[in-house]
């Protein structure tokens, strides 16, 4: 027979499991928001490295070019790409927070691009870019397999600038470089040097469309092996 | 369809939870009585006892049982052994006559006919106030009789008694792995002791007051889990069990992971179809804590667990085809500048926290149990061992159990 004290007691656990679950939820809760806070945050270092890069390039008028080097530009770029990657992976996909993020990101990244292209054309600098459109429906599994390769690019050649675009995000912008480069529908597509490159790529075939890569691999090798006696003394 | 999905995957774990806080609970509530009981005892008066063995083909062990019967501690002339072989074909029937000069020993044979009938036939015998039945694979403690009598003397209201069934001695990883186990079911069957939820009476010495059998009339075959069945016949007719966790039965499990499952199917099998005979036992406050807690929690637990075996190959299958195609995409050469560590891809998800309270707690119940048959709570490798085990082979046999009760096929015995 259940006797009232039963009842209290099912009814008590219930409140501590329900309690237990509360918790879990509020301790996952607490490192998604840190983690969508680390996210803006290198976003707002980005915002504020490019708005650097603006503004020395507007100096530029009356500076030389070699006061414009590699190290001003935001080296975030390539890094936060991967996390905005994982983020929308693995937290909720109707996730308005990531889109967002992925929005203000899309932005900086086209921002970038343009006061990158402005550099190389006005000092003459050899800096490699790779526009990248790709969905995230699961079904694209070549975008899977982009995203891999272009991950190892990144980790590989750090002066190489790879600008990730969800198709299908709506964003004016994207739409805006989408009409540009006459990008196709049937992603993933890369645009190198304003030339569509359509289909799953392999490091391989990337590495031979831009062949300075070579040249950077060769520049890091000198540079790791320069002792460090000659570094402090240049 | 994900979101279905979903839901059923936290209502399975909330309420897997919610059964390991409940027994945690009343351990809290009811710790102070656990009394673990050294050296003999001395009951007030000494009530007469049957212990009924059924054996079939069990030569290897049933010299060492009818010896371990032979030791107990309890009055000889208060106590009778019934030796009953159910049809052997090896020498079971020859030892047994070995003990037939024992004046506290009688033996039987008759045609195989199945455990329940090999009961029955000593049930037909019996003259003494308390029955016992035991598997002829157990060896029990010298003072567990006198323990479990204790507590019919104790309470009068108690109908039947289960002792702590626990492994001796175990010989390989099989056998090691189980005795963890039993130490976490000696936590828990002492938690529906308290609660009057006991729904199985195991062959392995449960003490009946013989007027179970007058009322209720004797074992049935019950799809081979007759100790399951009578235990839920008993509720029904609200006659109490207690569990007595310092009245220790050693008993041999299986030594290989085949054998372990098919046991395993046997009871959860037979768990199932006598759930189903007996449904009408489901959520009746009335019947207390084995309606509300015990059955359905059996039940919870079953499709839990295999839920969660499915989420879990699923998940490792994604993560295996994520893999392949990491690596048909990259190659091996290049896949280490893919492995860069930082903190942000260490995800904290709400599930695996949840479930390491629930493990926490099935840690902490195997610790007890432990603490109750060794007097220590000193943790063991066994213990991981046996959770990364059973995480895997136990959906096995809940999912044929489940699939051999929805095409009604009966697992075999052994």
């Amino acid at each position: 027979m259940t006797s009232q004290n039963d009842w209290k007691k099912y009814v008590i656990v219930f409140f501590i499991t329900a309690t237990l679950f509360a918790s879990a939820f509020y301790v996952t809760d607490y490192f998604y928001n840190n983690k969508i806070n680390q996210l803006k945050s290198i976003q707002d270092n980005i915002s504020i490295d490019i708005l650097s890069s603006e503004t020395q390039f507007s100096l530029l008028q009356e500076l030389s070019c070699k006061n414009v080097d590699n190290s001003v530009l935001s080296q975030e770029i390539n890094n936060i790409a991967d996390k905005i990657n994982y983020s929308e992976k693995n937290f909720a996909t109707d996730n308005t927070d990531i889109r967002y993020l992925k929005k203000y990101y899309s932005l900086l990244e086209i921002k970038d691009y343009i006061l990158m292209k402005k550099i190389n054309e006005r000092c003459n600098s050899e800096n490699s870019f790779i526009l990248y459109m790709y969905s995230t429906d699961p079904t694209c599994t070549d975008c899977i397999k982009q995203e891999y390769v272009l991950s190892v690019l990144r980790a590989k050649y750090p002066q190489l600038r790879i600008y990730s675009f969800d198709y299908n995000l709506d964003l004016s912008a994207i739409e805006a470089l989408i009409s540009i480069y006459k990008i196709p529908e049937n992603v993933p597509v890369m645009v190198i040097d304003g030339k569509n490159y359509p289909g799953f790529k392999t490091t391989e075939e990337i590495e031979k469309i831009i062949p300075q890569l070579k040249d950077y691999l060769k520049a890091q090798k000198e540079t790791s092996n320069i002792k460090p006696s000659e570094k402090s003394a240049s | 369809m994900a979101s279905i999905s979903s839901v059923i995957f936290y209502v399975l774990i909330f309420l897997s939870v919610y059964v390991q806080v409940f027994f945690f609970v009343t351990f809290l509530e009811n710790r102070k009585k656990i009394i673990v009981r050294n050296g003999k005892i001395k009951l007030s008066h000494y009530p007469t006892v049957t212990i009924i063995v059924s054996c079939w083909n069990e030569d290897k062990t049933i010299y060492k049982t009818i010896r371990s019967l032979l030791g107990i501690d309890y009055p000889k002339e208060r106590l009778k052994i019934f030796l009953v072989d159910d049809g052997s074909i090896d020498n079971t029937w020859d030892i047994m006559k070995r003990f037939e000069k024992y004046p506290s020993i009688s033996i039987f044979h008759k045609e195989n006919g199945g455990k329940h009938t090999a009961m029955n036939l000593g049930l037909q015998y019996v003259k003494t106030e308390f029955v016992a039945c035991l598997d002829a694979d157990s060896f029990v403690h010298p003072q567990a009789v006198n323990r479990m009598m204790q507590c019919f003397l104790e309470n009068k209201d108690i109908m039947a008694v289960i002792p702590a069934t626990i492994i001796r001695d175990p010989k390989n990883f099989v056998q090691k792995i189980q005795k963890i186990e039993y130490f976490g079911s000696i936590f828990v069957k002492k938690m529906l002791g308290f609660l009057n939820g006991l729904h199985v009476t195991p062959g392995t010495l449960p003490i009946y007051r013989r007027e179970v059998f007058d009322r209720l009339g004797g074992f049935r075959k019950a799809h081979n889990t007759e100790d399951g069945e009578i235990a839920l016949r008993m509720h029904q007719h609200n006659l109490r069990i207690d569990y007595c966790h310092d009245a220790y039965v050693y008993t041999v499990p299986p030594d290989s992971l085949y054998r372990l499952y098919k046991q395993r199917l046997r009871w959860y099998y037979g768990f199932m179809k006598n759930l189903i005979d007996y449904r009408h036992l489901l959520l009746r406050p009335r019947l207390g804590a084995l309606s509300l807690l015990t059955l359905p929690s059996g039940m919870v637990s079953i499709f839990s667990v295999i839920f969660l075996f499915t989420v879990f190959i699923f998940k490792f299958g994604n993560f295996l085809i994520e893999k392949i195609v990491e690596v048909q995409a990259v190659g091996f050469s290049e896949i280490l500048w893919l492995s860069r560590f930082d903190w942000f891809y260490f995800n904290i998800k709400s599930i695996p926290l949840i479930l390491i309270v629930c493990y926490s707690l099935i840690i902490f119940s195997i610790l007890v149990g432990r603490k109750i048959v060794e007097n220590h709570f000193q943790p063991s490798f066994y213990i991981v061992f046996y959770i990364a085990t059973y995480s895997i082979i136990a959906p096995i046999w809940f999912l044929k159990a489940v699939y051999n009760v929805m095409v009604s096929e009966r697992p075999s015995w052994r």
